[in-house]
C-alpha cells in the first residue's frame, strides 16, 4: 500500500496547500482576535452588578455553548446572507460564525481569570481611587490574562483544529485544499497523511509551548 | 476628621456591625482592637465604602460615605489604605505601583508622579527597590511600598487593616517604625491592630470591639490603665502575656 507512496505529488502541492493553510491561519488569528474581545466584553457583563446585561450575556453563552459549532457555521453560511440581504461570501459568514461561536467559550475563560484574581487586589485599587473601568483595566484585566495564559492557548489550539470544520461549506483552508487535490490526482492516502502530520506536529508544538510556558512561570 | 455614627452592618441575616460610633479627629492616632471576628476589619473598610453598611453614618471630612450622591472614588482617593496582606500590584514594578494611581485619578504627569513616587520610597528607605518587582521583596519591604503608594496620594487620612499581621516578627518593626513617624508627623490614623507597643507609643485613643460592638472607647491611659469592660480585661491579659 506505501509501496507506491507518491512524494512528488506534495511537494508540487505545497504551495497550492500552503494557499489552504493561510485562510487557516486567518480563520484561527481573527476567531481568536475576535472571540477574545467579544470574550472580554461577554465576561465583563456576566459579572457585572447590572442584572439583566448579566442575563442577556449568560444566556448567550449557554445558547452558544450548547450548539454543535458545525451547525453554527451552517447556518450563518444561510442565514447571514438572508439577514444582510445581499451575498457577502462563505469565508466572511464563516468568519463571523466563529467570532460568534468562540465568544462564548473565551467568555467563560476569562470570567473564570477574573475571578482568579484575589479580591483584596480589587479592594486596592478602589481604596487607590480607581473607578470601576480603570480597575478593570489596570489591575484585573492585566493579573486575570496572566493567570489565563496558558488555557487561552489551549483553547487556541482546539480552535485551530475546530477551523478544518469550514469544509462543510467548502471555504477552501488547508484540509479542503488537501481534499481537492487528493481528488483531482486520486492521491487520497499521500494528501490526508501529509494533513495529518501538518496538524499533529502543529498541535503538539503548541501544547509544548503551553506546557513549557507553564512550567517556567509555575502558572 | 472621621466621624462613625451608629453604624450596623448585616451580612445576611448575621449581624456583623452593631451600633458602631466614634470619631476621629485631624491628627488623632486611634488603635482599633479586639478578638478577631469582632468586626474590626469591617467597620474600617467601611470608612472609605468597602465594605456598605446598612445603617448608621460614616462622614469623612464632611462627606457622608454611604449617600446616594457621594463620589466613592474620589473621596477614597482622599484616604490611604493599607492591607494586611500589602496588596500590591503583582504585575508591575514597585515605582509604578505607586505612579499608577497618582496618574489615573489625581492627573499627575509622569514625571511628577515618579519623582514623588521615589521621595516617598526614599522615606521609608526603599528608593533602591524603585523597579524590582513586588515579588522580589519581603513582606515587610513590600508593607512599607504598601505605605508609600498610600501616602502618594497626598490623602487626608490613613486606614490600617492589620498592617503587620501577615508579617514574620523580624520584620514587624520595620513597618512599625515608618507607621510611628507617621504619626508624629501629625497624619490623622485608624489603625486595626494587635500591636499593643504601638498603641502604647503612639495612639492617642483606644478602640475595643467584640462581636460587632464597641465595648471601650477610651485614651490609651484609660484603656491599659484600667479597662472597664470583663472581655477588654480578658483580652488584655491574653494578648500582654506573652
Amino acid at each position: 500500500m506505501f509501496g507506491d507512496f507518491d512524494f512528488k505529488i506534495i511537494v508540487e502541492s505545497l504551495p497550492f496547500l500552503w494557499e489552504g493553510m493561510q485562510t487557516t491561519f486567518l480563520l484561527t488569528v481573527v476567531a481568536i482576535i475576535g472571540g477574545i474581545i467579544l470574550g472580554t466584553l461577554l465576561a465583563l457583563s456576566r459579572l457585572s452588578g447590572f442584572k439583566p446585561l448579566a442575563f442577556i450575556a449568560g444566556s448567550y453563552v449557554n445558547f452558544f455553548r450548547s450548539m454543535p459549532l458545525i451547525l453554527v457555521i451552517f447556518w450563518f453560511y444561510f442565514l447571514v446572507p438572508l439577514v444582510l440581504g445581499r451575498p457577502v461570501g462563505g469565508f466572511y459568514s464563516v468568519l463571523v460564525a466563529f467570532v460568534l461561536f468562540e465568544a462564548a467559550y473565551y467568555c467563560e475563560i476569562i470570567r473564570a481569570g477574573v475571578q482568579s484574581v484575589r479580591p483584596d487586589q480589587i479592594y486596592a485599587g478602589q481604596a487607590l481611587g480607581l473607578r470601576y473601568s480603570q480597575n478593570m483595566r489596570y489591575i484585573v484585566l492585566p493579573q486575570a490574562f496572566r493567570n489565563m495564559i496558558p488555557i487561552l492557548l489551549t483553547q487556541a489550539i482546539i480552535l485551530f483544529q475546530d477551523t478544518s470544520l469550514v469544509y462543510v461549506v467548502g471555504i477552501k483552508d488547508f484540509l479542503v485544499s488537501a481534499d481537492l487535490v487528493a481528488n483531482r490526482e486520486n492521491r487520497v492516502l499521500e494528501l490526508f497523511v501529509t494533513v495529518a502530520i501538518v496538524y499533529f506536529v502543529l498541535c503538539l508544538a503548541g501544547s509544548l509551548f503551553v506546557r513549557r510556558l507553564q512550567r517556567s512561570y509555575a502558572l | 476628621m472621621i466621624d462613625i455614627s451608629k453604624v450596623s452592618k448585616w451580612y445576611g441575616e448575621f449581624q456583623v456591625l452593631d451600633q458602631c460610633s466614634t470619631r476621629i479627629a485631624k491628627g488623632e492616632v486611634v488603635v482599633v482592637c479586639g478578638p478577631s471576628g469582632s468586626g474590626k476589619s469591617t467597620l474600617i473598610k467601611c470608612v472609605n465604602g468597602l465594605e456598605l453598611f446598612q445603617r448608621g453614618e460614616i462622614t469623612v471630612d464632611g462627606t457622608s460615605v454611604g449617600a446616594k450622591g457621594t463620589n466613592l472614588p474620589v473621596l477614597r482617593s482622599k484616604i490611604g489604605m493599607v492591607f494586611q496582606n500589602f496588596e500590591l500590584f503583582p504585575h508591575i514594578s514597585v515605582i509604578d505601583n505607586i505612579k499608577l494611581a497618582q496618574i489615573k485619578v489625581l492627573g499627575r504627569d509622569e514625571g511628577e508622579a515618579a519623582e514623588n513616587g521615589l521621595g516617598l520610597l526614599r522615606r521609608v528607605g526603599l528608593d533602591e527597590q524603585a523597579y524590582k518587582y513586588p515579588a522580589q521583596l519581603s513582606g515587610g519591604q513590600q508593607q512599607r511600598v504598601a505605605i508609600a503608594r498610600a501616602l502618594a496620594m497626598d490623602p487626608i487620612a490613613m486606614l490600617f487593616d492589620e498592617p503587620t499581621s501577615a508579617l514574620d516578627p523580624e520584620m514587624i518593626n520595620e513597618v512599625l517604625d515608618v507607621m510611628v513617624e507617621l504619626a508624629s508627623d501629625g497624619m490623622t490614623m485608624m489603625v486595626v491592630t494587635h500591636e499593643m507597643g504601638f498603641a502604647r507609643k503612639v495612639a492617642d485613643r483606644v478602640v475595643f470591639m467584640d462581636e460587632g460592638r464597641i465595648e471601650e472607647d477610651c485614651t490609651k491611659d484609660e484603656f491599659f490603665g484600667a479597662p472597664r469592660g470583663e472581655r477588654a480585661q480578658s483580652f488584655l491579659s491574653k494578648i500582654l502575656q506573652h
